[in-house]
């Protein structure tokens, strides 16, 4: 029989495994420390429990190391995992204003009660390539003792708070009664809550949603809008104790949160003209995403959406990384079923049309 | 349990989410053809790799339960190999090959040739659940549909179709109207299988993992693929051609091109390797 079946099997799936882990290690630098990883790769890590939709820093580095620095592997490691993890309890709504700051700036105003606060950020950066860092061969870091490390500043107010004040902003919405949708648990169906919304970006790709956003930015809509604060920090986790009943802290989380505003004006009713917010808010130190999922939050406010930014269903079906990716690694999977069944269709409108030329 | 993953539990997902999904399984068998969301989870496969079948199949799997993976009608494709792997090493359940030892079969693009029984569940993959879809990108606008029935796009979809080509150009994914009231998407079976989901014995479930729905043809259902009085639903056309390996003129055959020569052989391998042990192996009428 000349027809060998090109159907691989047990052998092959363990083989190519064999081959990933060999293709990882086959250079001669010494293993990866997932504690470096998670010190010195802090923004992959963070880009990983955000999109891994978990706070587990420590489990991202590892994600990271398995799945070779590939950021959405990892947070596909991370998500999968994530769904065998038991809800054991629901956290108390987090109050940013009790953030530990360690960054904090309004593109608003030009100071700000509590200050503009730079912290680490590349933003002013120039982009030189360091070649020393080529044969850094021991952290250099006896000069940090002389500079302000960035510790945390305890709490500062909230821009949007003098704006709402003053009139600019709406009040925040009245403490709704109805449970915030949970859409690890409910299929989306649309339209959605703002809850199910503002969750579905809060794990959303950075990399999708900046497409989308940047689509309004640049003319698909149109979103001028103002940074009111963007500010990154710790803020605390509290719960409510199970025997007790009291509210207790759990710890802390980093996050960094963006409050943008949408430079027109919108009146609702009898009310005076206001300007529009949008929310941001993600897990660790990521600000691209922070301001595309504000930015996105104004965007699909419009009622009648005319460009993909505004779409509210366009938008949160395709920033899914782990749905996205996942469908789009699948086209790599045998088809031949499926494609003999198109082959036949072809075949036979071919077919047809020979017969119509010659009788024409 | 022997050869199940340790840390783990049983069939990987949480007994709240099997308990979830269990039941929108009742819902769907309830109400044939529709689509019913589920809070689907994720696996450690990828989305897109079955997910939505795998949820099901691991949501009703116990001990005892004899498990038979294909993809594309083949027990040994990779893919059908990986989730077999998993399911393995989650459950530690039986592996079989043979269609009519399993209890549960999960299956990508095919229906096994052979007559499945009143005791089996066949458990699909689904990579796109909306067969309004084409004619219709939004899901809060096919949900209405449905629910009005609203099904005129589609047909004249078909209808555009004919008139263009002379022909629906559907290959596989032919959609179907179940008992009457849902037009259904079949999953991208062949249109050859679409027949043998008519008043089928066994219990038919759908799985979309990515998408999120979950939907169901129960026993003895009426399915009907949307065909015109004046233009039949067609199946592909095999005629003249015979499966290289067994001989079997009746099956869906795979196209192969080898050497310049084209063969065919059954889609089915383990009802394949039947028929050449057996050539009067019955397959399913």
């Amino acid at each position: 029989m000349g027809y060998v079946a090109a159907k691989g099997g047990r052998e092959a799936i363990l083989n190519a495994e064999e081959l990933v882990e060999y293709f990882r290690l086959k250079g001669k630098s010494l293993p990866l420390s997932v504690k470096a990883i998670e010190e010195q790769f802090r923004l992959a890590c963070d880009k990983v429990i955000s999109e891994g939709s978990l706070y587990a820093p420590k489990l991202a580095a590892l994600a990271l190391k398995q799945a070779e620095g590939d950021t959405i592997e990892a947070s596909f490691l991370l998500r999968a995992y994530r769904s065998t993890l038991p809800r054991i309890s629901y956290s108390e709504p987090v109050d940013t204003e009790e953030m530990s700051i360690l960054r904090r700036i309004s593109s608003a105003f030009k100071d700000i009660p509590g200050g503009q606060i730079l912290g680490p950020t590349r933003d002013y950066i120039q982009r030189f390539l360091r070649f020393d860092l080529l044969g850094e061969k021991e952290k250099k870091n006896e000069h940090f003792s002389h500079i302000n490390k960035g510790e945390p500043v305890q709490k500062a107010p909230k821009v949007i708070d003098l704006l709402r004040k003053e009139g600019f902003l709406p009040q925040p919405a009245v403490k709704s009664k109805e449970e915030p949708l949970d859409i690890t648990r409910r299929a989306l169906i649309f339209p959605l809550p703002r809850s199910g919304v503002l969750q579905a970006m809060a794990r959303g790709e950075e990399g999708g949603m900046m497409a989308i956003a940047y689509s309004s930015m640049r003319g698909y809509g149109d979103t001028h809008p103002t940074l009111a604060e963007l500010r990154v920090g710790y803020i605390p986790l509290k719960i409510k104790h199970p025997f007790t009943g009291k509210i207790v802290k759990a710890g802390e989380i980093l996050v960094t949160e963006a409050e943008v505003i949408a430079g027109k004006p919108t009146q609702t009713g009898e009310e005076v003209p206001q300007f529009t917010l949008g929310y941001g808010l993600v897990f660790g130190h990521n600000e691209r995403k922070a301001i595309c999922m504000a930015m996105l939050d104004i965007t699909m406010k419009v009622q009648e959406p005319k460009h993909p930014a505004e779409d509210q269903e366009f938008v949160i079906c395709h920033i899914d990384s782990i749905e996205s990716s996942g469908f789009t690694a699948h086209w790599k999977l045998p088809h031949y079923v499926t494609f003999q069944s198109d082959l036949d269709r072809l075949r036979k409108i071919q077919k047809e049309q020979k017969k119509n030329d010659r009788t024409d | 349990m022997t050869g199940q993953i340790r840390g783990y539990n049983f069939a990987f997902i949480d007994e709240y989410a099997k308990r979830e999904i269990r039941r929108k399984i009742l819902k769907a068998v309830s109400i044939p053809g529709y689509q019913v969301p589920f809070g689907s989870r994720e696996l450690p496969i990828a989305r897109g790799w079955g997910t939505g079948g795998l949820q099901i199949t691991l949501s009703l799997i116990g001990p005892q339960d004899i498990l038979k993976v294909i993809d594309q009608g083949c027990d040994n494709s990779v893919n059908a190999v990986n989730i077999k792997r998993f399911a393995k090493t989650t459950t530690g359940v039986s592996i079989t090959t043979d269609t009519l030892k399993a209890t549960i079969i999960q299956t990508r693009h095919r229906i096994p040739e052979e007559e499945l029984q009143d005791d089996q569940i066949l458990v699909f993959q689904v990579p796109y659940p909306e067969p309004l879809r084409i004619v219709e990108p939004q899901e809060f606008q096919t949900r209405r549909m449905h629910a009005e029935m609203d099904y005129a796009k589609i047909w004249v979809f078909l209808y555009e179709n004919i008139v263009k080509w002379e022909e629906i150009t559907i290959g596989a994914r032919y959609p179907v109207m179940v008992a009457g009231r849902y037009i259904m998407d079949p999953s991208p079976i062949p249109r050859y299988d679409v027949p043998r989901l008519n008043n089928a014995s066994t219990l038919y479930l759908f799985g979309a993992g990515r998408e999120k729905r979950i939907y169901a043809i129960p026993p003895f259902t009426e399915v009907k693929p949307l065909e015109f009085e004046d233009h039949r639903f067609r199946i592909e056309n095999f005629e003249g051609k015979s499966c290289q390996l067994c001989g079997s003129r009746d099956t869906f055959l795979d196209e192969i091109v080898t050497g310049g020569k084209r063969i065919y052989t059954c889609s089915d391998t383990s009802f394949c390797e039947k028929r050449r042990k057996n050539p009067q192996t019955p397959r399913s009428t």
